[in-house]
């Protein structure tokens, strides 16, 4: 049995940032309709009014600072994708999802991509996790027109990230029995830069010597996730590196409406779902597939040890897809339920 | 096509770097088959050196940059890269004395040879002079590294009119333009301000874009739905290999680099395989592929479907296959089955 200790059954404060695209829907007709249904001790502090981008479809500035502080209040987030518009006019102002994971500290992104019984995909049993330094490296947002014609962008990489998505790589699989660690890079072109990320990763390696630790290039990475991906366990990444293989290993798993991540910082964790979209082409449409948001709530209260109602939702999720009722599952999985249609048959095997 | 024949009529004559490893056995397959073929194509045979040439710091020596440039056309079988300080790599040396400013690959589901995915048919174009591979570095403090990605509205410009006329040459149908303009606002933003641009000199071509990381989970999830891809640098090295392996991997994937006035030295992108040089083992599909894109782009067309469709069907056969696609077959066998189905 799991021993709590006195007051830890008491309502915790999560903030819910809905997002753009998909993410009300999905909030609305299937996260908080499922925790309800739950009986999970979560009290929401949620922010509708968020968006990436204004009425003239122009980038907003900056977070509202009052969201910032509600998740520095309650340390827990449950997040949807805010919109990046392309503005011609403005090209300096940082996406707001950037900004918040900076703002916060959220220097580690984890995404877990597994093959979900049921699922026809092109390959089963996958079952990788991404560890992925989520601040800086390509999105530094420090860019200049050097003269007419010639931009040049910075790409920053520090021992300090890159140690601490190292360690939390290792750690990670450490505390879940996981047997090796492939750090990505593209060192032998980026030598100072991508080789003080492998350096970092090294350096931790020697701390955990029952975990095997190997090293790939990006290009051989992606090659070989499409052609053999059963060699990945976990895998720790620079930036962008991360959101590729994030992406590819979400694709091959079913898609992005799939797997579940989060955003890790130092008392402060984020959870969105693992590659990260905001859908508009389905926005409305009610059509949304709210797994991998609902993994990632189920994340979110294993998080927060409520144990007992991460486990029953995830079982529940598990079993609709495990009953194969085309009627029941998203259309990206090749079903044929709307978002409702699905959570109620989520909702059906809690009881 | 670039030329349609030399200007005599007569036979073009190309370079040939038959390269290190199992590459003089996959090179001589070429020339068997092309024989076979009656491709118009004198091949000069080039060699790189033992030594550097103090004429380009490099193993490659000035005879052999010279030969490309004289021809305009050449094909390079796999190169023992020598780790060595102070002089240049050979893919290096290369890119910069030829101008070699696009890579592309061709990917092509092999019919008869299965994998995971089927039905791919897309060619990628990938910018090879830029972007993040400047080689400008540095450590601000200790611990802080900063990169430099660089994006110049020439290299870009450049890039998508190639393209284009890829696709338009080709009969291709769509080019997605792969950025990430949402992070990298200035730099791949002007990448796709140039590709969009070039976009409207072809109306007939469907032109799109793609953020990278959703192009990667697309190109897993249904790759049949691209056609022609062109990006930056660094994106453009990643989902070529990723394409290879939805096809198979590099043993399959030809490949072209194509330099100014239409200069184009094709070559296959897999390794030298010490493990099998010398032992008639190794497949030349992918120099052979590369061979063809030669043909194709020197606008001898028709012998190049021959040999395209001849080594396409032996591989369907089945029944010469070599050791990296399953089967038994040397090279020779394969070759000759590949030579008899032209005949
Ligand atoms: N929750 C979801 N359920 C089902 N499909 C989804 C979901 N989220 C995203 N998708 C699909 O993933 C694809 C990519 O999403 P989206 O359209 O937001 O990408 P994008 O705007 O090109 O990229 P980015 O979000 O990085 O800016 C779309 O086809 C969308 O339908
Ligand atoms: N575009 C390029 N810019 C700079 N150097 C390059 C480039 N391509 C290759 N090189 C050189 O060749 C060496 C081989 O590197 P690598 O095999 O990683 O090339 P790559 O970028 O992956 O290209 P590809 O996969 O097309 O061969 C590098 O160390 C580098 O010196
Ligand atoms: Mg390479
Ligand atoms: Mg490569």
């Amino acid at each position: 049995a799991y021993v709590p200790s006195p007051g830890d059954g008491a309502a915790k404060k999560v903030t819910l940032i809905p997002g753009d695209g998909v993410g009300p829907e999905l909030c609305d007709k299937a996260v908080v309709p499922l925790i309800e249904a739950l009986g999970a001790p979560i009290e929401w502090e949620r922010f509708d009014d968020i968006s990436g981008a204004n009425e003239h479809g122009e980038p907003h500035e900056e977070v509202p600072a009052h969201v910032v502080e509600s998740i520095r209040r309650n340390h827990v987030c449950l997040k949807g994708v805010l919109y990046t518009p392309l503005s011609k006019t403005n090209t300096s102002t940082q996406s707001l999802n950037v900004q918040l994971r900076k703002q916060l500290d959220l220097s580690v992104n984890l995404i877990h991509g597994f093959s979900i019984p049921g699922i026809k995909t092109r390959f089963d049993d996958i079952d990788i996790v991404v560890i992925r330094e989520n601040t800086e490296g390509e999105y530094s947002g420090l860019e200049h027109e050097v003269v007419p014609g010639v931009v040049e962008s910075l790409k920053v990489i520090t021992e300090k990230k890159s140690l601490r998505t190292a360690e939390y790589a290792f750690e990670f699989a450490f505390l879940n029995s996981r047997k090796s660690v492939t750090a990505v890079h593209k060192a032998n072109i980026m030598k100072v830069g991508d080789g003080e990320f492998l350096k970092a990763c090294r350096t931790v390696a020697e701390r955990y010597p029952s975990i095997n630790y190997n090293e790939m290039i990006v290009d051989n990475t992606c090659m070989q996730l499409v052609s053999r991906p059963h060699q990945f366990d976990v895998m720790v990444t620079p930036n962008l590196y991360g959101n590729l293989v994030c992406n590819i290993v979400a694709g091959l798993c079913g898609g992005v409406g799939l797997c579940p991540g989060s955003n890790i910082g130092d008392g402060v964790a984020v959870f969105e779902q693992g590659a990260r979209h905001v859908a508009k082409d389905l926005t409305g449409s009610g059509m949304g597939n709210p797994t991998a948001l609902l993994l990632s709530a189920v994340m979110m209260l294993r998080h927060v040890k409520l144990y007992n109602f991460s486990d029953k939702l995830e079982e529940a999720i598990m079993q609709v897809y495990e009953d194969a009722d085309m009627t029941k599952l998203p259309r990206d999985v090749g079903g044929t339920a709307n978002t409702e249609t699905f959570t109620n048959a989520v909702a059906s095997k809690l009881s | 096509g670039v030329r349609a024949m030399s200007s005599s009529g007569g036979p073009v004559t190309a370079t040939l770097f038959p390269g290190d490893g199992i590459g003089p056995e996959i090179a001589g397959a070429v020339r068997a088959v092309f024989e076979a073929a009656g491709a118009a194509i004198r091949w000069e045979e080039q060699v790189v050196g033992s030594e550097v040439d103090a004429r380009t710091n490099s193993m490659v020596t000035r005879e052999n940059l010279d030969s490309v440039l004289k021809n305009k056309i050449g094909l390079k079988g796999p190169m023992m890269t020598p780790v060595g300080k102070g002089f240049r790599s050979l893919n290096l040396t290369l890119r910069k004395e030829l101008g070699l400013y696009a890579n592309v690959r061709p990917c092509l589901s092999i019919p008869g040879y299965k994998t995971r995915y089927d039905g791919v048919n897309l060619v990628t174009v990938r910018e090879n002079t830029e972007g993040e591979y400047s080689g400008l570095e540095h450590e601000v403090v200790p611990g802080v590294v900063e990169s430099l990605k660089v994006i110049t509205r020439d290299a870009s410009k450049r890039i998508a009119e190639f393209a284009f006329k890829y696709a338009n040459d080709n009969h291709r149908k769509k080019v997605s333009a792969i950025h990430k303009a949402n992070i990298m606002k200035k730099a791949d933003g002007l990448f796709i301000e140039c590709c969009r641009e070039v976009s409207e000199v072809y109306p007939d071509i469907v032109y799109e874009e793609l953020i990278v990381d959703n192009a990667c989970m697309q190109l897993v999830r249904d790759p049949t739905q691209f056609d022609v891809l062109v990006m930056p640098n660094l994106y453009g090295d990643i989902i070529s290999d990723l394409c290879a392996g939805l096809i198979g991997g590099l043993g399959l994937t030809p490949s072209g680099n194509i330099g100014k006035g239409g200069l184009a030295l094709m070559e296959a992108v897999h390794g030298t395989a010490p493990d099998i040089a010398g032992q008639d083992k190794a497949n030349p599909t992918a120099l052979l592929m590369s061979g063809v894109m030669m043909l194709r782009h020197l606008g001898m067309r028709e012998v190049a479907e021959k040999i395209e469709a001849a080594t396409l069907a032996t591989i369907a056969e089945g029944k010469y296959r070599t050791g990296d696609l399953g089967g038994t077959a040397t090279c020779s066998d394969f070759t000759k089955s590949i030579c008899d189905k032209i005949k």
